[in-house]
């Protein structure tokens, strides 16, 4: 259970105002994906429901209550790059949830517990097509396979929030749709509330079930950041089934 | 093999010059011919000194070796935990920084007295300089190194439910150890600075001693063998450090590779 709501929510930093009055209400395992123009607070917006940042006014709830602020296992994320560990091979890149959540003291994992984890992590790795690069580091990878692992690694650990931060902005468009099935397919089997900040117009109808725009309303060309943004348009999109459907039918 | 041109050129150019100084004067001290070097080599590293019974290269080799060696240990271990805290923790890099910062500015030469006034003359004061001459350079130059982590890692690691510490022992600590052996590299002619100038001042035995003992007696046929001897041990552990890093870190050249 992930439901979001934003109650009147403003982000300032001393005079710079980047969010003002965002009222959102989000229900559980919706996928949201957000579109605006650079600087239109929508990775502050993505902090904030990560944990990094906090409300300068208004409130912002998970299930009711208020955010925890601090990162935790809870709320995953993908940023477009620099997520992989580089010194962990694909394997043990998933695996570090499960030994994170399972070894509080060293972070390892031996024995039975170790086999069952590995075996966790390896049927995940066989869903998203990666097995087969089990034991190569994140360096021998594609930056299509690099974010395959990357949403891996967060999904792993079921958050009940999955962020995604323009998670296939560095990619051909061609691989770009390959991860859209990718992610699709994890949020139907993982009961997750996803929110995804995208530049693909395209992308953000096709994937979510709710398209998000944040944009500014009023301007002062004296004072460009006297006014913050504020979700412009709120679009409910098809329902899951047909845009998976959807997104099936696109050529591969 | 074009590398080993400038070896065999310095070489050269040693030979002649030792040969024509000795057609004009047979006992130059200066630049020894080769035969007299071999002679003394000979007698250093092969035969039992008359006064101690101790072949005194390899007495000398040892006792600088593990002067050397216990330094770098103490100072990596020191560099390690200090150069990691200051780098991954805000509230220590706050209190730390400066301190560290200020105290990698004292030359460490001009506390040298001070180190024989406080611990004596033993191992103790010469381990301690070369301590404190490198442990400085290496906790900055790894606390550099883990803040240069992207954030985007370090934020990752936590959603994954790392605590500060698994994020230290997991995340940070394994890519901070091939830097920790990089710094140890650029740290060893420091290092090896001050263990010489530590023994040229008190010392029963070592490189450095038996270097100032013998320029008394203008006795370069000792001293160009030890200095090359020195070099050699230097390039070794230096060669021995890049080596354990390709090893213990394969992914290191693999993304060098890219």
């Amino acid at each position: 259970m992930a439901r979001v709501t934003a109650k009147g929510l403003w982000k300032t930093y001393g005079d710079h105002v980047v969010l003002e009055n965002v009222n959102l209400d989000v229900a559980d395992r919706e996928f949201v994906t957000i579109v605006g123009a650079s600087g239109c607070g929508k990775t502050t917006f993505l902090k904030m429901l990560l944990g990094i940042e906090t409300a300068s006014r208004g409130q912002l709830l998970i299930d009711g209550e208020p955010i925890v602020p601090e990162l935790n296992a809870d709320r995953g994320i993908v940023f477009q790059r620099y997520s992989l560990f580089p010194h962990l091979t694909v394997l043990q890149n998933v695996l570090l949830g499960l030994e994170f959540e399972r070894s509080r003291l060293v972070g390892r994992l031996f024995g039975t517990s170790r086999r069952n984890a590995v075996a966790q992590a390896e049927k995940l790795l066989e869903s998203i097509g990666l097995a087969s690069s089990r034991d190569k580091y994140p360096a021998q990878l594609s930056g299509g396979m690099q974010q395959r692992l990357s949403i891996a690694q967060s999904v792993i650990r079921r958050p009940k929030i999955l962020l995604l931060d323009e998670p296939f902005g560095a990619l051909d468009p061609g691989i770009t749709l390959d991860l859209h099935k990718l992610i699709l397919e994890l949020w139907a089997a993982n009961e997750m509330t996803i929110f995804m900040i995208t530049h693909d117009i395209k992308e953000s109808f096709q994937l979510g079930t709710r398209l998000l725009v944040f944009d500014k309303v009023r301007h002062d060309p004296q004072a460009p950041d006297r006014y913050g943004a504020r979700v412009t348009y709120d679009l409910k999109l098809k329902g899951h089934k047909e845009r998976a459907l959807a997104v099936e039918a696109l050529p591969a | 093999m074009l590398g080993a041109l400038p070896f065999i050129i310095l070489a050269f150019v040693y030979v002649i010059a030792s040969n024509l100084r000795f057609a004009e004067n047979p006992d130059d001290k200066l630049l020894p011919t080769p035969s007299v070097i071999a002679d003394t080599v000979k007698q250093y590293s092969i035969e039992e000194d008359r006064r101690s019974g101790e072949i005194l290269l390899w007495l000398d080799s040892w006792a600088s070796l593990e002067r050397i060696a216990i330094a770098l240990a103490i100072s990596a271990a020191i560099g390690l935990v200090f150069g990691v805290a200051t780098g991954v923790i805000p509230l220590i890099r706050a209190t730390l920084a400066p301190f560290v910062a200020a105290l990698s500015m004292i030359p460490p030469l001009a506390i040298l007295p001070i180190l024989f006034i406080v611990m004596g003359l033993g191992e103790v004061a010469k381990i301690t300089l070369i301590v404190i001459g490198i442990t400085p350079v290496i906790i900055r130059d790894l606390a550099l190194r883990a803040g240069e982590l992207p954030s985007e890692q370090l934020i990752k690691a936590q959603t994954l439910g790392a605590s500060t510490w698994q994020l230290i022992i997991r995340v940070v600590l394994p890519q901070i150890w091939p830097r920790l052996i990089d710094s140890l590299r650029l740290t060893l002619g420091s290092a090896w600075l001050f263990l010489i100038a530590a023994e040229a001042i008190a010392s029963t035995e070592g490189l450095g001693y038996r270097i100032f003992l013998v320029r008394r007696y203008l006795a370069m046929d000792v001293i160009l063998p030890y200095v090359v001897w020195i070099t050699v041990l230097a390039f070794t552990m230096d060669w021995l450090l890049k080596w354990i890093r390709s090893r213990a870190c394969p992914w290191i050249e693999i993304g060098m590779a890219r």
